[in-house]
């Protein structure tokens, strides 16, 4: 019997999820940024139905995009930073792929990419600004002219206007909206009527589902609707945005997830070593993501003695004392 | 007395930052800066990340701008559309600590990477939230490693926008506000010329001679204000080492 009734049609697995959202080719928004709330559960069910040439659009990503990118999912990406905080300054395959040229970029700035995911889910077709103005991210060009003819790629960077409301003259930066295929994030609650809560920050979680096509969004709990509708102004997104819905307790290790368990540092550390060599990296996936069945073998896999070691304090919201170097 | 380059940095930016200031912290030495700054100069100023989290506890260091640590006790938890409206506000003193690969006389700064563009040498994070910063806050603060590859006469990719060529062309690209205010190095802290918005040498720590900075700045820099400057007291290190950073995760490092 179905216990989530409002919701049938939308509970699912991983494997189902993937098959039926994501694609070759498709445009993908991730939530999270940098160590924190990256969807990794579904991120690995990607990698292991071997999904290839992904167009990630992303303001910071970290985890998520480096595991992507070093498992050969992804062909063209645009960006603002590539990072994973203390434990890879810049992500290590993310680094690898650019240096030996074995995918298409684009960068942008994070208020950039904020903006355009915006402007995405606004229904507006382009979004102006003034930040990046004399920067190089206006100079150059990531995309070649063939690239900018592909389904899904804006036909320029940047457009640059004159404020048409002021006497004086003003450059202004025109983006292209984003409006990707699919926008997969990580919650930490999505109630039995499907609506979502993130706790702590949302980072652009919002503007991305909202300027998607398609929305998956793994979670740590469902929980009644009676309590998710009790204190409604903590809600991130109605469930009308969402088109499928899966459980995945520590969806998001080796990233934290507010209030639910802090990043893994070990775990972190242990991949930055792999990460940095081609046959390690292999290994790495072979052993973590390949050779693991389903999330729950993953879960038991990284041991309930990491498992607590990493659990939050829930009103701090993080692993005080945590050993972190 | 003992301090090491990081403890040295955090402190020479602290003192740049007033109460009612908000900071924008970047990580590693700009986030151990930022948290310097509110324990030990001015209580009264605001930490806040580009990731939305305003004005968290800070009882743990955070190790990225999205670290729990960043969401814990704050007065707001937002996201980064937010964050970006707090940065360039016009009625908020906003100041951005920002760390970078390179940077030039005009303070300048590259994030992204070494060599060419579309096949770099080395390939950094990019901007993240750096460019906007350095376009929109009332002024920003850098922090570098004092290496002569690091100080260039011209950067490999031009990712932040400081006084950008000088004089009055940062004003020209239509950034009405903002611009560097001052580079903190493990060697001293460069201020720029009110005119020509060129670097100077402000200050050179206790132990370090004007030569050796010279030595590792790849583009002339006028060495004349320069002055020695003041050695951290027993207490800022205390603080700095007990309250800021207990865990020893960035004081210690080089």
């Amino acid at each position: 019997m179905n216990i989530y009734p409002e919701i049938a049609n939308k509970l699912m697995t991983l494997e189902e999820a993937v098959r039926r959202f994501i694609r070759d080719g498709s445009q993908i928004a991730l939530g999270g940024f940098t160590v924190t709330r990256n969807p990794m559960a579904i991120i690995y069910e990607i990698v292991r139905q071997r999904v290839r040439d992904i167009h990630l659009v992303c303001h910071s990503n970290g985890q998520a995009l480096d595991v992507l990118i070093g498992a050969g999912c992804v062909k063209r990406l645009e960006i603002a930073y590539g990072g994973n905080g203390r434990y890879a300054p810049t992500c290590i395959r993310f680094q690898k792929a650019i240096e030996r040229g074995e995918i298409e970029f684009e960068d942008y700035s994070n208020y950039q990419m904020s903006l355009r995911f915006l402007a995405g889910a606004l229904g507006m077709p382009f979004i102006p600004t003034k930040s990046g103005l004399g920067s190089d991210l206006l100079n150059e060009e990531g995309f070649s002219p063939e690239v900018r003819e592909e389904p899904k790629v804006a036909n320029r960077k940047y457009e640059i206007i004159r404020n048409p409301f002021n006497r004086e003259k003003e450059d202004v930066i025109l983006l292209p909206a984003l409006t990707p295929d699919v926008a997969i994030l990580h919650a930490q609650y999505v109630g039995e009527d499907g609506t979502v809560r993130i706790k702590g920050l949302t980072f652009a979680d919002g503007e991305q589902a909202k300027a998607a096509d398609r929305v998956i969004v793994t979670c740590e709990e469902i929980v009644p609707r009676s309590s998710i509708r009790l204190d409604p102004d903590q809600n991130t997104l109605p469930p009308f945005f969402i088109d499928a819905i899966i459980k995945v307790p520590y969806g998001a290790h080796p990233t934290g997830c507010f209030t639910f368990y802090d990043y893994d540092p070990v775990h972190l550390n242990h991949y930055k070593k792999a990460a940095g060599d081609d046959d390690l990296f292999k290994e790495y996936l072979d052993e973590w993501v390949y050779g693991v069945g389903s999330h729950e073998e993953y879960i038991e896999k990284i041991g309930e003695e990491r498992l607590l070691a990493i659990k939050a304090d829930p009103i701090l919201g993080y692993t005080p004392g945590l050993e972190r170097k | 007395m003992h301090y090491s380059d990081s403890e040295i940095m955090a402190l020479a930016a602290g003192r740049f930052v007033s109460d009612g200031d908000i900071i924008f912290a970047g990580t590693g030495v700009a986030m151990l800066a930022a948290t310097t700054a509110k324990r030990i100069y001015a209580p009264k100023a605001v930490v806040f990340f580009e990731t939305g989290g305003i004005d968290p506890a800070l009882t743990e260091i955070p190790m990225a701008v999205a670290d729990l640590r960043v969401m814990s006790g704050t007065c707001l938890n937002s996201g980064l559309i937010e964050a970006f409206s707090i940065v360039g506000h016009r009625r908020l003193r906003t100041i951005a600590f920002l760390g970078a690969a390179q940077i030039d006389k005009y303070g300048n700064l590259n994030t992204t990477m070494i060599g060419d563009y579309h096949r770099p040498k080395k390939r950094f994070p990019g901007s993240g939230g750096a460019a906007d910063a350095a376009s929109l806050a009332s002024g920003f603060i850098a922090f570098m490693k004092h290496e002569k590859k690091r100080f260039v006469e011209k950067l490999d990719y031009l990712t932040s926008v400081g006084w950008y060529r000088g004089g009055d062309s940062r004003q020209k690209l239509g950034l009405k506000r903002g611009g560097p205010i001052a580079v903190v190095t493990d060697l001293g802290v460069m201020k720029f010329d009110p005119d020509t918005k060129a670097m100077y040498l402000a200050e050179y720590y206790p132990g370090v001679t004007i030569e050796q900075i010279r030595e590792n700045t790849g583009f002339a820099l006028d060495t004349s204000k320069a002055q020695e400057a003041k050695e951290p007291t027993n207490e800022e290190l205390r603080i700095l080492r007990e309250e800021v950073d207990p865990q020893r995760l960035i004081c210690m490092a080089r």
